[in-house]
């Protein structure tokens, strides 16, 4: 190709042909895939050991597994989930999106961004390992609090250690790459004020990330200088303290959930206004809501240790600053409700995953204000309950936002529509089974039923055997999710490139399937006002 | 317009960022160290070096229960010489602990202290204790181990019992 070809030619070619192209892409877009396709993969992975955790649960007993396994089986759905599921489902769909919501060609750092996913693979693998290593892998919980994955884990622990490093990695690179993308690459007329909230939302995000991951490698960089190099961080006959490995973990640990949850924020932010057909009801209080729950999630994190003796000033402090975040989680409710109001609604699937996601995630919002009141937290405190509660927001939360996207954007990504009807089942099938799942769990908690437990007494068995039922139901619906999404790859009838009649957004204005370099021009000013949410 | 170039400042600030959250995990142990002393978080005790003088009531009573414990298969047997004391805020009082070692072999330990309720923890003071250095135990030797303390009279009026409980760990050399 000569200098003298008209630029903008050069930039239609498509992507390398074979495997190829997949390991050395540096396109935002096959990066994304990329990302999606592996954290689906581990919801599978992770919705596999939670199967055997629900089956085991079925009745009193043990009858399938040994106690240690059970353990094994919580701590890596635990982990796998958290850090293998739903974080890399969220780096998938910042990828895939906030380059084509703010008109830039592509992410910031490509060839990191490259090198951040496949990392993950291998911290995945690693993590995985563990189960064929002698001692099995490690039993701890996902929170491994010291001494128990110190003194007392098996040698697996360090590969662990490792994988949990690597992945720490991945997400602060992520994390570097969307600031820089957000904060240099936005179309130059688009102001802050103008950016869509998903994108918003991960800038904060971002933020948290770099703030609270390298906190994670810290506490995991001490385990493993005290569990092989001699060092006492948290071994109180050298000095150290164990509840201070808590402090620490918890100092990341806190942050960690708003991570996972404010992009879900973003996401649901759009797919309201959409099929409301209505703007997004107090644009610059969502951003600024967002922006305070942030803050506040970094001076909140002994709300997890109300129970390791801590002098009532200090549960007083914690218990009100936890309260202060239902201020700014209400305010988006308030204003996801208030886009609806009066809104000429349609229900399909998005909208009924995000209505849901309203609806539930509140429910697990409330149920966290009652373990935030540091008296009440004393009977909550290790139950399941507190089972209930986190998946509530993360499940119905987190994970029902990233579905809600995925058939929002799918026909933006392949450039073909979804099977509305089966999508629709698939909805009411999910969304029964997972409250018969874990809406159960919440009297289980009350009633004194603990977690991280392979048996239990007689009279928690019948609710234990609805919420396994609901748990095997739900699980099912998977197969079918897995189904719909690959008919809507191949069969799927061709989508408008803009399929969603109320849909705003600088992403609707590419062809229908996303053309693989977009946006080599900036948008206009003009155009950037008539797609803005802030109007 | 053009769009913005990622300058190198803004480089130096994006990586520095985690760089500098790593270093503060690990500012994080000091911190919690001093913390604690300050507030007696965690049920710290606190240290002083000499009898000094309060203002007594000697009308106030509180009552302060001994434990002990070991940890991880210490081989030493060690138990507080009288279970409880009732003593009078401000006032200076000695007792002790007492181990045996039963084992063929010397045996290295260090106690730690803790209180409880937590709020009484910043004003349990101690002049002597056996917890400030690590304890050498003889094959079969008995050794009685002292304390003496000091309830400050600033203690919250409401806690009327204390507990002091002593965990011995052992050291490896």
């Amino acid at each position: 190709m000569t200098a003298t070809t008209a630029p903008h030619e050069d930039h239609h070619h498509g992507p390398e042909k074979g495997l190829m192209r997949w390991v050395k892409t540096t396109n935002h877009k096959d990066i994304g895939s990329l990302y999606l396709w592996f954290a689906f993969t581990m919801l599978l992975v992770g919705g596999a050991f939670a199967m055997g955790i629900r089956a085991e649960l079925l009745q009193p007993g043990l009858q399938l597994m040994e106690p240690q396994f059970f353990n094994q089986l919580t701590t890596m759905h635990g982990l796998i989930m958290v850090f293998g599921a739903i974080m890399p489902a969220f780096v998938g769909l910042g990828n895939w999106l906030i380059p084509m919501m703010i008109g830039a060609p592509d992410m910031a750092l490509p060839r990191m961004n490259n090198w951040s996913f496949w990392i993950l693979p291998f911290a995945g693998g690693i993590l995985l390992s563990t189960f064929f290593m002698e001692g099995g892998a490690p039993a701890f919980g996902w929170t491994f609090y010291a001494p128990l994955s110190t003194t007392f884990a098996p040698d697996s622990t360090d590969f662990f250690i490792f994988a949990v490093h690597l992945l720490g990695f991945s997400s602060i690179m992520g994390a570097i790459n969307i600031i820089a993308t957000v904060l240099n690459m936005r179309a130059p007329e688009m102001k802050l004020m103008d950016m869509p909230l998903f994108v918003w939302t991960w800038l904060i995000t971002s933020f948290l990330l770099i703030g609270a991951m390298p906190v994670l490698a810290g506490a995991v960089t001490m385990m493993l200088t005290d569990r092989n190099f001699g060092t006492a961080f948290f071994d109180a006959t050298g000095g150290g303290d164990p509840v201070m490995f808590q402090h620490i973990f918890w100092f990341f640990g806190h942050p960690e959930v708003y991570i996972m949850i404010l992009p879900a924020f973003g996401v649901v932010s759009h797919i309201i206004p959409t099929f409301a057909r209505k703007p997004l009801f107090g644009y610059s209080s969502m951003v600024y809501a967002t922006a305070s729950i942030a803050f506040l999630s970094y001076i909140v994190w002994a709300h997890h240790m109300f129970l390791t003796g801590m002098p009532v000033a200090g549960e007083l402090y914690f218990m009100y600053a936890t309260m202060l975040i239902a201020v700014p989680t209400g305010v988006k409710v308030f204003n996801w409700v208030s886009t609806m109001w009066r809104g000429s609604m349609t229900f399909e699937a998005p909208m009924l995953w995000a209505v849901s996601f309203v609806f539930l995630f509140t429910i697990g919002g409330f149920s966290g204000l009652m373990l935030g009141i540091a008296p009440a937290d004393i009977q909550y405190h290790d139950t399941y309950f507190v089972v209930a509660h986190f998946h509530y927001v993360l499940v119905t939360g987190a994970l029902w936002s990233i579905i809600a996207a995925t058939f929002y954007w799918l026909p933006k990504w392949t450039g073909k529509m979804y099977n509305e009807k089966l999508a629709k089942i698939h909805f009411w099938w999910a969304v029964i089974s997972v409250n018969v799942l874990f809406f159960p769990q919440h009297f289980l908690g009350l009633a004194g039923m603990p977690r991280r437990i392979p048996d239990y007494s007689l009279q928690f068995a019948d609710f234990n055997f609805i919420s396994s039922i609901g748990g095997f139901a739900f699980g099912a619906s998977f197969i079918l999710l897995t189904y719909i999404v690959i008919d809507c790859i191949r069969n799927g009838k061709p989508a408008s490139s803009r399929p969603w009649e109320g849909a705003k957004g600088l992403e609707w204005t590419l062809e229908p399937k996303a053309q693989y370099h977009s946006f080599n021009t900036p948008p206009s000013r003009k155009l950037i006002e008539a797609e803005s949410q802030n109007s | 317009m053009e769009r913005k170039k990622i300058t190198k400042g803004f480089w130096i600030k994006l990586v520095s960022a985690p760089i500098l959250m790593f270093a503060f995990a690990y500012a994080m142990v000091p911190i919690y160290d001093v913390f604690c002393e300050i507030t007696g978080f965690n049920g710290t005790t606190g240290r002083i070096d000499s009898e000094q003088q309060y203002t007594v009531d000697e009308n106030r009573k509180v009552e302060i229960s001994f434990f002990a414990m070991t940890m991880g298969g210490f081989p030493v047997q060690f138990a507080p010489k009288v279970n409880s004391m009732i003593i009078v805020p401000g006032k200076f009082y000695t007792t002790s602990y007492i181990a045996k070692n039963n084992t063929d072999e010397t045996v290295i330990g260090q106690a730690i202290p803790s209180v409880a309720p937590t709020d009484a923890a910043l004003y349990f003071k101690k002049l002597e204790c056996f917890c400030f250095n690590k304890q050498v135990f003889k094959p079969h030797e008995e050794v009685e181990m002292t304390l003496r303390f000091v309830v400050e009279p600033e203690l919250d009026k409401r806690i009327q019992d204390i507990s002091l409980s002593y965990n011995f760990f052992k050291l490896e050399k």
